[in-house]
């Protein structure tokens, strides 16, 4: 049977807000465990939360983004289930009137093709603690330092038809709201977390399929896999006949295999309603509009001023935008250098072929974005080549200095003097009197085959130093004789 | 309105309540009445009202994203049943 | 001393006519003397009592302080105390010792008066008895065959017999006004925002309001002075700027228009309680005011409105109690689940449980439309009477129970004919105006109480009402026989 992939994305994404979304209590990753805790985070009786401004205003920047409507009245609800993290046995979420309503994203895979996404809705919520199972005399432990940590959770539409265009999907909306600064995407430390909903149909059927929920996938990688697992997995039950079980799924990355969670199934009914303790939030028109005036400029936007501007390829545009540090380190690289194509080749290329190696993001890279600018003058310069520049890279990574400084100190600069490159060439031909024989009797095409023999002893010579700009004219001058 | 064990035993669960079983009985007699009670409304029509969760319908005041809270983790840990190192402790959960 | 008012005692203390340590150790020995008749206090904090009682007269030897510096009075056990046992009637919380002070405890503190201690109720503020209360029933001081009422039972029960000057109250749906009328004291409901929830331990978050509990109104009005207003910590807390409760307390009624709204005089109203509460629109009349009839034609459904509402949102609130962070917890639970269900179902009483369980089931799949979201549109209706009748008269005024003080055990074992007798006071919780008891007679030898009910922020209005209404009766300085025996 020829299945179609059925895929809708809940992204969880937590607001770089300072304080929580409820409480005055400090925002983290890895304080001391309850530590970052107040009354209202504790759910003590008699605590009541009072709404964080600053989240607001990233969630209406977030629906500026996507092309959404903003929920100009948006209320607050109560998910009710107990569980030992959730300390008020709800979490105050946006039911049926999020801040955020539908909105959509155009997806482009790499091979160029495009899709639109729909976004449901994008809603403000509080996180959960965490449960640590270490074995604290066989019990468990609570850690409510993430309690009420603000939370906007982004809904697709199932759209999406591959898992190649939920990564995409995914990479875009975290290169948004990391260009927004509303999250640090830090997807490891759980900023980031997706919930992938997931069923298959024969191609052609109009009704969905049954789906399952895996939940808490934290990377682009394990989202790629846990879904060609699951699609692997529901594919092998569907053609032996057999039905999927609606059910909560967890991805296990060592097995690479998704696993039933039972925990999770105790006959879910949420009884949603209002939170008595928090009133609808009202926006005005010229609220909304002012944050829209306050949006930087968007990837989308980015990649598309970088063709017309910089004229880049549309690949290199989208890549140099994907991230705003990498755009940012591209742009800043361009200021210095004043070649945009040579730029981008070095930001894609060496540059993030030594962050891969040493597995660095490009704002932690150890040559900033100036540095490397400097270094490339030198080659648009012809002060060095391409290759000699690779290793003066290298020992900038290192620390052994400024571009300049290494170019000085190894004494690295390229030989144009025609003069001094015209007496190392006639000492090689001394040297080398058969093969200039064999050169000079040959035929054209035999010559240029032939050339680049002495090429490589002139450089060798020069111990790289020649500039092959200037060796190449003189060289084939002097052969002819 | 009525309701029958089945729905008490269910609503006892989502509520977390044990229920002894003599318990079931009654609570199934005290709920059908206070069901019957509030199942006045419903001969009401209220079409085209709107539902009224705050009686001054006030909007919702923003607080200023700011840190005003301190770390106070040993006062509120006194009152737990059980913590051991800054934790609150509770039977092992099972994922 | 005990009947003392509170501008009385505050110019003695002023005076040096008397200390606030004189004073509260007198208060001490009555509750000593009497409360093992009464149960009307859970907690009794001498200790903080007599050093607070310090405090003030130093504060009051510099000529400082407020009215309400050095008076003893005592907080209903649902306010969080910091450092002091708040139980809210619960087996649940019968060890939780706040980490944090609740806002009215505050500013009630601030003002400086000295807290005697914690007042009796109904756990978790459900009840209209005092009966269900994991610390015993409460007795109603004039006879101590009845309830106080409920849920404020302790307090008013403590003000009645002269254990405390005045007290603080919450009214979910009748709360300190029942027991008010039940007790002969005079409670303020203020409107909805008026004073903070912060600490307030929640039952019904959107229907929950503390108010004062005293012997007058003027007494109410000194606590208003000191507890309400706008506060940053209650998203509920309304910004509408605090009136001055005692500036326009002797403002003539001249001209002053009361409507009386038939639904209130109709079936189940005592005889004796209706003869009551006319004979006191007459003194009205005769202080100036005008009498009409209004009409509040969804009053009957106020029961099921407040019926769903209340405890759709105290299964939700309640839900905090599930014995991991405070509060109780069963003994070798066998596993999380086992925990959540025994520690719940031990800490809690029948009736809060049996409203956890009407509560869960309005709010659960396929029954929300039909039970949460119809009490809501009808509790828009019941809003909607009240202001249509107050457009057409000043205040409105009636009974608050249909009954005096009904003998305990008498109506334990019906919840709906318990919940009935809730029918004057739920709809003013449900509109979120202010209302008062004050009051007004005795029927079968036991207190009746008036209801008074205003236009939303109209709380120095309706004080200044019952103020000139006490200033011309004498019903609110009567004092059982039982108060005298100390």
């Amino acid at each position: 049977m020829n299945w179609e992939v059925v895929i809708g994305l809940e992204i969880h994404t937590q607001l770089t807000t300072k304080s929580k979304l409820f409480s005055g209590a400090a925002v983290g990753f890895g304080a001391e465990p309850n530590t970052q805790t107040t009354l209202v985070d504790l759910g003590m009786p008699g605590a009541l939360p009072v709404f964080n401004k600053e989240a607001l205003r990233m969630a209406v920047m977030f629906g500026h983004s996507i092309n959404a409507e903003i929920g100009m009245t948006s209320v607050f609800a109560r998910k009710n289930y107990f569980y030992p993290d959730l300390p008020k046995g709800y979490q105050t979420s946006q039911m049926d009137h999020p801040i955020v309503g539908k909105g959509y994203l155009d997806v482009t895979l790499e091979d160029g093709t495009t899709s639109r996404i729909g976004i449901t809705r994008a809603h403000l919520e509080e996180d959960a603690g965490k449960s640590l199972h270490e074995d604290f005399q066989g019990m468990t432990g609570i850690d409510l330092n993430r309690s009420s940590t603000p939370l906007l959770e982004i809904v697709s539409e199932p759209d999406i038809r591959s898992a190649k265009e939920a990564v995409a999907y995914v990479k875009m909306i975290h290169s948004i709201v990391t260009y927004l600064g509303i999250c640090d995407g830090n997807m490891a430390e759980g900023s980031m977390r997706c919930d992938i909903n997931i069923s298959l149909r024969p191609k052609g059927q109009e009704e969905y399929g049954t789906r399952t929920e895996i939940k808490n996938v934290n990377s682009f990688r394990f989202i790629e896999k846990a879904i060609y697992t699951e699609i692997e997995r529901q594919a092998d039950i569907l053609e032996d006949g057999g039905r999927i079980i609606q059910e909560t799924r967890l991805y296990d990355p060592e097995k690479n295999e998704t696993r039933s969670m039972r925990s999770k199934e105790d006959a879910n009914d949420y009884r949603y309603f209002p939170c008595p303790d928090l009133l609808p939030i009202i926006l005005t028109q010229e609220y909304v509009d002012g944050i829209k005036a306050t949006l930087p400029e968007l990837p989308s936007q980015k990649a598309e001023r970088f063709q017309s501007e910089h004229k880049l390829s549309e690949y290199d545009a989208n890549v140099l935008s994907s991230s705003r540090a990498m755009a940012d380190y591209f742009e800043d690289t361009n200021k210095v250098v004043q070649d945009a194509k040579l730029s981008a080749n070095w930001v894609m290329g060496e540059l993030s072929k030594l962050l891969n190696q040493e597995q660095l993001e490009i704002q932690d890279s150890p040559v900033n974005a100036s540095a490397l600018g400097e270094l490339l003058a030198r080659v648009k310069d012809n002060t060095i080549n391409g290759k000699t520049a690779k290793d003066v890279l290298q020992s900038m990574w290192n620390g052994e200095g400024s571009a300049d400084e290494i170019i000085e100190a190894k004494g690295l600069k390229q030989v144009t003097d025609t003069g001094a490159i015209e007496a190392m060439i006639q000492t090689i031909l001394d040297a080398n009197a058969t093969q200039v024989e064999q050169y000079r009797s040959a035929d054209e095409d035999k010559q240029k085959k032939m050339i680049g023999f002495f090429v490589g002893q002139v450089m060798k010579a020069s111990q790289g130093k020649a500039n092959p700009s200037v060796v190449n004219p003189i060289l084939a001058r002097m052969l002819k004789g | 309105m009525s309701i029958d064990k089945e729905d008490v035993q269910k609503i006892a669960h989502l509520a977390r309540l044990a229920l002894a079983e003599e318990g079931v009985d009654q609570y199934q007699q005290s709920l059908s009445s206070i069901l019957a009670l509030v199942g006045e409304m419903q001969s009401v029509d209220t079409d085209g009202v709107e539902p009224l969760s705050n009686p001054l319908e006030m909007t919702q005041r923003l607080r200023e994203d700011v840190v005003t809270e301190e770390n106070r983790r040993k006062d509120f840990l006194a009152n737990a049943p059980e913590s051991e190192a800054g934790l609150f402790l509770v039977p092992k959960v099972i994922d | 001393m005990y009947e003392q008012s509170i501008s009385t005692l505050a110019q003695q203390l002023r005076n040096k006519d008397i200390s606030s340590v004189e004073l509260t150790n007198l208060f001490l020995k009555r509750i000593t003397d009497l409360d093992p008749a009464l149960n009307s206090f859970i907690t009794v904090s001498s200790d903080i009592a007599l050093a607070q009682a310090a405090q003030a007269d130093a504060l009051l030897q510099s000529g400082q302080g407020s009215s309400l510096t050095g008076i003893p009075i005592a907080h209903k056990d649902l306010f969080c105390t910091q450092g002091t046992l708040t139980t809210c009637g619960s087996k649940m919380l019968n060890n939780f010792i706040p980490p944090y002070e609740s806002t009215v405890t505050s500013r009630i503190q601030q003002a400086g008066a000295v807290m005697l201690g914690k007042t009796n109720m109904d756990e978790f503020a459900m009840g209209s008895s005092n009966e269900n209360s994991y610390y015993g029933a409460v007795k109603n001081p004039w006879n101590l065959e009845t309830v106080p009422g409920g849920s404020s039972g302790g307090s008013a029960a403590a003000i009645a017999a002269g254990l405390a000057v005045a007290a603080t109250g919450t009214d979910t749906g009748g709360s300190i006004r029942q027991p008010a009328s039940f007790c002969g004291i005079t409670g303020l409901k203020p409107t909805y925002g008026r004073v903070s929830r912060f600490g307030m331990i929640a039952y019904a978050s959107s229907l929950d309001q503390a108010g004062p509990m005293a012997k007058s109104a003027e007494d109410c009005a000194h606590l208003m002075q000191a507890m309400s207003g706008f506060d940053e910590k209650d998203s509920t807390s309304s910004e509408t700027p605090n009136d001055d409760y005692l500036s326009n307390i002797n403002t003539p009624l001249t001209g002053l228009k009361i409507g009386l709204p038939k639904e209130y005089f109709g079936d189940g109203l005592d005889s004796n309680v209706a003869d009551i509460i006319m004979a006191a629109v007459k003194e009205f009349e005769k202080l100036g005011a005008t009498v009409k009839e209004v009409s509040l034609p969804n009053l009957q459904l106020s029961i099921p409105s407040y019926y769903v509402i209340a405890p759709s949102e105290a299964s939700s609130n309640l839900s905090r109690f599930d014995g991991v962070r405070f509060g109780h917890r069963c003994d070798n639970p066998k596993d999380l689940l086992d925990m959540y269900m025994r520690s719940r179902s031990e800490g809690f009483g029948t009736e809060v449980q049996k409203r956890i369980m009407v509560g869960t089931y309005a709010l659960s799949e396929g029954y929300y439309d039909a039970y949460y979201l119809k009490a809501q549109k009808i509790r828009r209706l019941i809003k909607q009477d009240f202001v249509n009748a107050l457009n057409e008269v000043d205040v409105i005024m009636g009974p608050v129970a249909p009954t005096t003080a009904f003998g305990l055990g008498s109506k334990t074992s019906d919840p709906v004919a318990m919940y009935l007798e809730d029918i004057y006071t739920l709809s003013v919780n449900l509109a979120g105006i202010p209302a008062m008891s004050v009051p007004a007679g005795f029927a079968n030898n036991m207190p009746v109480g008036l209801q008074i009910m205003g236009n939303y922020f109209a709380e120095a209005k309706l004080l200044n009402i019952a103020h000139q209404y006490q200033q011309h009766t004498d019903w609110h300085l009567q004092t059982p026989t039982m108060a005298k025996g100390a």
